[in-house]
């Protein structure tokens, strides 16, 4: 019996000695480089994860630097910032006026890549068509309700259009594709910014709702004569149709990372919220859109220390500079020259206790 | 002396032992109370997180919410009835759907092979389908049913969605009926053999036994299974949010695209911003909450009040 019970009592010791050495600071400075010592935590838009990972796989490999993102969607990627639960916070919508009131403090908001929504559909021998912009809005509106429609037909005067209903397929799940889409229709057709607007979600006019790019894509493939929106990726990859739209030009442009970065290409402003949907750019794609990451300008908040503030300032730079090399194998769209310099401006403004920290 | 000092010994000892075999009976008898207790607290705190985080929601839209049919989070309008109506409907139609086969299935396993190996293979695989996810579930019903259902529906000269109010109808009452079988199963084979035997002793036949003994017998029993399975149905989100279209209009009939108040909380929620919406949704399931309760409460007044007496 009591030498059971010694064995337990030491066990019980050999654990306990084994537990606090291991998670002792002087232990764990003796193993591992210094840097790493800081973990970063992220939240927020799930379109950007695919390259997030892969940049912060990377930047773990470099630096040591660990750094743990959950793609909870922008919504909650705002929420966790606004609460300080989270370094820093991602979102495929800017912050508007009313919004930014609402947080605690000042939030910078840096560009990392850029990503696009395109139009594709089933039809008989997949063709290439072109739309104009009042074409596809009136489709979503429900007024073109036939691929046979005139105007569809004056637009692709070689494809043999059948006489068919146009089922649209939407997004049913919120997200920064429907944002970004109904951001471009509310910019170019009066009427749809009037009875819709835009949104993650918005009480679409017509036609059935699918969830996630997946779901809107697989939808479009079973069913003849379907139209919707997807992400730029998920059609590539996917190899669906895409329609050639026309920008604000007059140009049919077709959606690739280069004419979605083009779509960047334009003046920004100095605090990078900026909605580049129907771009000025003469070869950009027009519904193309930013996304961000959201940071405190005061770092020291909720006495934080200076080099965790130091770390999440170094991994943007990282992200917005040597890691844009990741964007394009993944088919994300890089940053152009003049974000990158309004991206290089908004990361000096960042502070702790008033100093920069670049 | 020597002996009935031995004898107090011998007693105190068992006082001792009795002492502690009651005092184990004690404690286990709190902790069966405790966790118990347990569940009923975090019921409660669910249903007043559920209301207090829904107050934006009502004090926006108040008694609207539920008889509104218009959902529109960019002009901040919100309305429950268009998903209460879905919700309510492809549950129904589920529980009409499935019952027949829930009810054959459990006569056949309760009744003519309640034991051996067909009974086992059976019961076996109806329990499987209820261990598959819902996701496969909602998967298979895209890839086989919904081009089934689309044919049907350019037979009947509809709209040829192939999704809508029928497809997550059919999914959900296979996703229910191993649910309702296996009570209902249970239930059957408990009927008195004696009762069974008097029966078969006055010349009554197989079926006449069912229907004039086993059923009448059972019927509360087999309503409870109905109604957990409808319990099921109610709140299933995944298979349905994938069959059902996601349209925030009231269905014109069973073939029309629908939405429920699951799905459109899973649907919505990730990417709620702004303060009135995620509230609204919040209140949505607060709704689905008393609605579930709601059709228990009352299936349990049915069953005392029609079936037992």
């Amino acid at each position: 019996m009591k030498t059971i019970r010694f064995v337990y009592i030491f066990t019980f010791i050999a654990f306990v000695g084994i537990f606090s050495s291991a998670f002792s600071p002087l232990s764990k400075s003796a193993l591992k480089p210094p840097s790493s010592d800081v973990e970063l935590l992220g939240a927020g838009a799930s379109f950007p994860y695919p390259l997030y990972s892969k940049m912060f796989s990377e930047y773990n490999i470099k630096t040591g630097v660990k750094i743990n993102y959950q793609s909870i969607g922008s919504g909650g990627g705002i929420k966790q910032l606004m609460s300080k639960t989270v370094d820093f916070g991602a979102s495929d919508a800017f912050l508007n006026d009313e919004d930014l009131a609402k947080m605690p403090a000042n939030v910078v908001h840096i560009p990392t890549c850029l990503g696009a929504a395109v139009i594709t559909y089933n039809l008989p021998g997949d063709p290439t068509l072109k739309f104009t912009p009042d074409v596809a809005a009136d489709i979503f509106l429900g007024k073109i309700a036939n691929w046979n429609d005139a105007r569809i037909k004056k637009l692709n005067p070689m494809v043999n259009l059948p006489d068919m209903p146009i089922s649209i397929v939407h997004r049913s799940d919120g997200s920064g594709t429907t944002f970004i889409f109904t951001d471009y229709l509310s910019k170019i057709s009066e009427e749809w910014k009037n009875k819709v607007g835009h949104k993650t979600s918005v009480d679409w006019p017509i036609g059935l709702g699918a969830k996630g790019n997946e779901g809107v894509s697989g939808m479009i493939k079973q069913t003849p004569g379907a139209l919707g929106y997807v992400e730029l990726i998920y059609a590539l990859q996917n190899k669906m149709p895409v329609g050639l739209l026309q920008n604000k030009s007059g140009k049919y442009v077709e959606a690739s990372i280069k004419s979605v970065t083009a779509a960047a290409n334009i003046a920004i402003p100095v605090d990078a919220r900026v909605s580049i949907t129907n771009t000025d750019a003469p070869d950009g794609y027009p519904i193309s859109s930013f996304t961000w990451i959201l940071l405190y300008k005061e770092q020291n908040y909720d006495s934080r220390p200076e080099d965790k503030a130091k770390e999440v300032v170094k991994l943007v730079w990282w992200m917005t500079h040597e890691a844009q090399q990741y964007a394009a194998p993944l088919i994300y769209a890089p940053l152009p020259k003049e974000a990158l310099k309004v991206v290089e401006a908004n990361l000096k403004s960042i502070v702790f206790n008033g100093k920069s920290l670049l | 002396m020597l002996f009935d000092q031995k004898n107090k010994t011998i007693n105190n000892r068992e006082d001792k032992k009795l002492h502690k075999v009651l005092l184990f009976e004690k404690i286990f008898q709190k902790s069966l109370g405790l966790t118990g207790i347990i569940l009923i607290i975090i019921l409660i705190s669910i249903f007043i997180t559920l209301t207090i985080t829904s107050i934006p929601s009502i004090k926006h839209l108040g008694i609207k919410f539920l008889y509104g049919k218009a959902w529109n989070p960019v002009t901040d309008e919100y309305g429950a009835l268009p998903f209460l109506i879905g919700t309510l409907l492809t549950s129904l139609l589920a529980l009409i759907i499935s019952s027949p086969f829930a009810l054959s299935t459990a006569i056949f396993l309760g009744e003519y092979y309640p034991k051996g190996l067909v009974s086992n293979i059976f019961k076996n695989i109806i329990e499987l389908l209820a261990s598959i996810p819902s996701v496969v579930y909602g998967f298979w019903g895209i890839v086989i049913l919904v081009p089934i259902v689309r044919n049907l529906e350019t037979q009947l000269h509809v709209l040829p969605y192939g999704v809508g109010i029928l497809t997550s109808s059919i999914i959900l009452a296979i996703m229910i009926i191993p649910y309702s079988v296996s009570l209902s199963r249970q239930v059957i084979s408990m009927v008195p053999p004696s009762l069974k035997e008097g029966a078969y002793s006055l010349g009554a036949t197989r079926f006449e036994v069912i229907k004039k003994i086993i059923i009448p017998h059972t019927r509360s029993g087999l309503f409870a299974s109905i109604l957990l399975a409808l319990g099921r149905a109610l709140g299933e989100t995944m298979a349905v949010t994938m069959l059902i279209g996601n349209s925030h209009y009231i269905p014109k009939n069973i073939f029309s695209p629908g939405n429920t108040m699951a799905s459109v909380i899973a649907n919505e929620f990730t990417e709620a911003t702004g303060s009135v919406y995620l509230s609204v949704l919040i209140e949505m399931g607060l709704l689905l909450f008393v609605v579930t309760t709601l059709i228990n409460i009352s299936g349990r007044q049915i069953i005392k009040r029609y079936i037992l007496h």
